[in-house]
């Protein structure tokens, strides 16, 4: 078998790059702005499918229709992770990707940098002349006295946000030589003064991207110790917390359910309120919590205020009718008793739900499938609801007779009749028998088949539990991204220097600045500078050049 | 109809009609500008540009005693031009240095001076009817006008508005003023014709102060970038005017290069001629944009924050989730390209044009076709 070789070359005496030199090869390209660019510009890209596909993670149901409906592109989508984005095997890899580039720049830029901030600030220029902006001021104290009073004005604040963000400053004694084109010649001393501030950008620039690899690793330790859970309440119910008691539960790696502690919530009631036009205005749920080994405490549950419990938060994510049925079979015996949870399918809570009676004393098992329409207005065939408050409750019924799967012990939908080995109801018309059913009343099935009645509406609340202990740390690495962002975005390189001769009659302060450009309120920065030298009030609107 | 909902539409649509008439005025201000310099040919520097000369030779002659002691005397750099001599100050600033930015020596061209008088006027009295309707607007609604989209884009265009006249008041910008102000007659006129809504009570998932702060803070930076994207498409149509034109090897790009070159450079788009350089328009959207990023970036975790509190997840790749994302990561990208080789100029100005476009997407198809838990803002 033939060597393999790593690179091959059209002049065969060419050195060869190796693999430790292709590897270097990679990590320079990675680690590049170009390559760092274009990543950033695939990962925009990328994620924009996510918006424009149904996604398994967001909207399953949705999901699964679409590749019902479109049977070649759907399960094509799906193989190549068009329909879960965010967890594709692509995105992944450009982020990643990214990350790496992020990291493979930021360590050699964050020890230079400490270095540089280590490194002593460079001395004034021999000649200002060149530079602008200038000035030069004339004051009556003497040159040390001068120097004094600007570094006080440059850097007046103390301590370690003053060495982060203001200036340093470098004061030397020197030589006056050179300026007049004698080299060598001494003219006397001076002082000169740099302040300089051109660390802070690079500083919040370093801030920000060390910020962002935090903000990933508080998100990856999110994932790992998280869990959440979603629970039907029913006014008048009471929840305890157990991972079996969730109607889903799901848990990162890192945590175990058996830690859930076994606190309770009781519904005690859920006040839903609606404008006349049918729009949702508030939704209260109250409850009493009781926690092991602690007084029980009301609570009030509302959209945008969790319910704070161990260490987790429970949120009020939907509520709902959940009505309220006594079924008496053919033999006379109770054979269901009590609420049953109601889907809102729409704005005036047009809810469906399945009512499921295994149970009955002889017979076949009995099925209602049934549409609940809050306040039902009759028009000619059709029943509708016009508004989500219950003025006039009705269900429509459709019973069903036979097998309902149950004792196959296949874990069911609750909210699903599995109609498969089920016969509907027929009226005397042959056709499947559908009933109104008002808040109070009861019926009568054909056939025998026993009564069913309408007991209370009650409301159930839709409750989501979850924790995520990273969120503290996820809180503070994005606060300091965005000071970090604003800092290198906002702070300057700036230079600003003076020199004040000491062995003249008359201190004359000269001054200069270096910056960029946009730099607007380095002149005013300067003339600061100047102006603490003499005493003059420094002039303010320079700044609004 | 209540006396508010009247006074705010009234006050919007005067607010629209004037900026209509500014765009105009900024418009003709900007070709007087062009044919005016095209007369003096020989006068390289631009008008907007004419304000800081004034500003420096008024500098010169401040009353100042200058110093040429020979100890400290800084070599006379004649290359660099003029103001480079030191002037050393004695006591009291001179009241000479008091020069109006907004009004630049154009030749004394009363025609451009008094469009430009009747365009900023017409900005600043718009600007103000634009604020009594927004304010009346959320009085009637009782709560912060920034809740639906025809309240979101009330509130956005004027934050544009405002930032304008707040950067003109510090530098000439004028040049950007019919763009500006055409972008807020846009937004008015739609907002008031299809996106109308009637005010109504906040849904419950609304009811939270993030409201307040997300979707406000989310405005500003809409404002602050769509100011940026003006002084971006400036800077492109000025920078294909004034270089020449690139061989393009692409046939399909070619197809749309070499005719629209054609048409920038020809006279209609003289009035390119009255803006600043591709440089300085280029300085100009980056300080933009920059604080728009900032601010987008708050907007971001401010809106993660209001989610886990209303939703119980930080981030869940709702669609306005995901475009939020792209808009952030897009001027990321552009902030990176300002500084990378090759992607200086143009390129990252594209880049940049494209944030843009991804915010208007996530404002209009977002919030009109996607499903997703922010759908009321059309509800």
């Amino acid at each position: 078998m033939a060597r393999v070789k790593v690179d091959n070359y059209a002049v065969a005496d060419a050195p060869r790059l190796g693999v430790r030199g292709w590897l270097r090869w990679i990590w320079r390209q990675v680690t590049s702005m170009r390559i760092a660019l274009i990543l950033l510009l695939l990962l925009a890209l990328a994620a924009i499918p996510g918006s424009v596909l149904p996604q398994w993670p967001q909207n399953p149901g949705q999901t699964k229709a679409f590749i019902d409906n479109n049977p070649f592109l759907g399960p094509l989508l799906d193989k190549t992770g068009f329909l879960d984005v965010f967890g594709s095997a692509w995105f992944t890899a450009i982020y990643v990707l990214l990350f790496l580039s992020l990291i493979g720049c930021i360590i050699p830029r964050a020890i230079a940098h400490y270095r540089a901030m280590r490194a002593p600030v460079p001395t004034v220029p021999r000649s200002l002349a060149r530079y602008q902006p200038a000035g030069a001021e004339q004051t009556d104290v003497d040159a040390a006295t001068a120097i004094e009073r600007a570094r006080a004005e440059l850097r007046p604040r103390a301590g370690l946000l003053g060495a982060l963000t203001g200036y340093r400053i470098r004061i030397d004694e020197r030589d006056v030589v050179g300026r007049d084109g004698k080299d060598g010649e001494a003219r006397g001393r001076e002082l000169a003064m740099t302040a300089d501030m051109g660390h802070v950008r690079e500083l919040g620039n370093l801030i920000f991207h060390i910020s962002l690899v935090f903000v990933l690793i508080a998100v990856g330790a999110g994932t790992l110790f998280t869990y959440r859970g979603q629970a039907i309440i029913v006014e008048g119910r009471t929840f305890t917390n157990a991972a079996v008691a969730y109607d889903t539960f799901s848990h990162g790696t890192g945590f175990d359910p058996a830690n859930l502690e076994p606190f309770t919530v009781r519904l005690n009631s859920l006040d839903a309120v609606f404008e006349p036009s049918g729009r949702p205005k508030l939704f209260t749920a109250h409850v009493t919590l009781q926690e092991p080994g602690k007084d029980a405490v009301k609570k009030e549950v509302q959209v945008n205020r969790p319910l704070q419990v161990d260490g987790a938060k429970m949120y009020l994510q939907g509520n709902g009718y959940a009505p309220a049925f006594t079924y008496t079979d053919g033999d006379g015996n109770v054979a269901f008793q009590g609420p049953v949870v109601f889907l809102p399918q729409d704005s005036v809570y047009t809810s469906t739900g399945v009512v499921k009676v295994p149970d009955v004393t002889s017979g076949p098992q009995i099925g209602l499938k049934g549409t609940l329409l809050p306040t039902a207005v009759v028009d000619g065939e059709d029943a509708r609801s016009i508004h989500p408050d219950p003025a006039n409750p009705v269900i429509y019924f459709t019973a069903f007779t036979g097998d309902l799967g149950l004792d196959a012990g296949v874990p069911q939908n609750v909210y699903e009749l599995d109609e498969s080995k089920l016969s509907p109801v027929r009226g005397d018309d042959g056709k499947p028998l559908v009933v109104g059913l008002g808040l109070g009343d009861t019926i009568t099935l054909p056939d025998g088949l026993g009564t069913i009645s309408f007991d209370a509406l009650p409301r159930f609340g839709a409750m989501d539990l979850r924790a995520d202990p990273s969120l503290p740390w996820l809180l503070a690495a994005a606060i300091s991204m965005l000071v970090g962002l604003a800092i290198s975005l906002f702070a300057t390189r700036r230079r600003i220097w003076l020199v004040a001769p000491l062995d003249s009659a008359t201190t004359v302060v000269l001054g200069a600045a270096l910056a960029p450009s946009h730099d607007g309120g380095v002149g005013a920065a300067l003339d600061r500078a100047l102006a603490a030298t003499s005493g003059r009030v420094p002039d303010d609107d320079e700044e609004n050049e | 109809m209540n006396n508010l909902q009247q006074l705010s539409a009234l006050a919007l649509w005067g607010a629209c009609v004037l900026y209509a008439i500014a765009m105009v005025a900024y418009a003709v201000r900007l070709s007087r500008v062009a044919e005016l310099k095209g007369t003096a040919a020989s006068d390289k520097v631009a008008v907007s540009v004419g304000a800081e000369a004034a500003h420096a030779s008024s500098l010169s002659s401040a009353s100042s005693v200058t110093s040429q002691s020979s100890s400290s005397s800084p070599q006379s750099s004649s290359s660099h031009g003029g103001p480079a001599a030191t002037q050393v100050r004695v006591g009291k600033r001179s009241s000479a240095t008091a020069q109006q930015p907004s009004a630049p020596k154009n030749g004394g061209d009363d025609r451009a001076t008094k469009a430009l008088g009747i365009a900023l006027s017409a900005t600043f009295v718009g600007a103000i009817l634009q604020a009594i309707g927004v304010a009346a607007r959320g009085i009637e609604a009782g709560h912060v006008p920034w809740s639906t989209m025809y309240e979101y884009t009330i509130s956005g265009s004027l934050v544009a508005v405002v930032v304008f006249l707040v950067v003109q008041r510090k530098r000439d910008v004028a040049y950007l003023g019919a763009g500006v102000t055409g972008l807020a007659t846009i937004a008015l006129g739609l907002g008031l014709t299809v996106l109308y809504q009637d005010a109504t009570g906040l849904q419950p998932a609304l009811q939270s102060f993030w409201l307040v702060i997300h979707v406000s803070v989310a405005t500003i930076a809409t404002g602050i970038f769509g100011v940026g994207f003006v002084a971006t498409i400036l800077q492109l149509l000025r920078d294909y005017r004034v270089s020449e034109p690139r061989q393009v090897n692409n046939r399909f790009l070619r197809m749309f290069h070499t005719p629209g070159v054609r048409v920038i450079k020809g006279n209609r788009f003289r009035f390119l001629e009255a803006v600043p350089t591709p440089k300085k328009l280029e300085a100009l959207a980056f300080r933009l944009n920059a604080v728009g990023f900032v601010l987008w970036t708050f907007t971001v975790m401010a809106g993660a924050i209001w989610a886990e509190h209303a939703w119980g997840r930080y981030w869940g790749w709702d669609p306005k989730e995901i475009w939020s994302f792209v808009i952030w990561v897009i001027y990321a990208a552009y902030l990176h390209a300002r500084s990378t080789q090759g992607w200086a100029g143009r390129r990252s100005a594209y880049v940049a044009v494209a944030g843009f476009v991804a915010i208007i997407m996530n404002f209009t198809i977002v919030n009109l076709v996607f499903q997703g838990l922010h759908s009321y803002a059309k509800a």
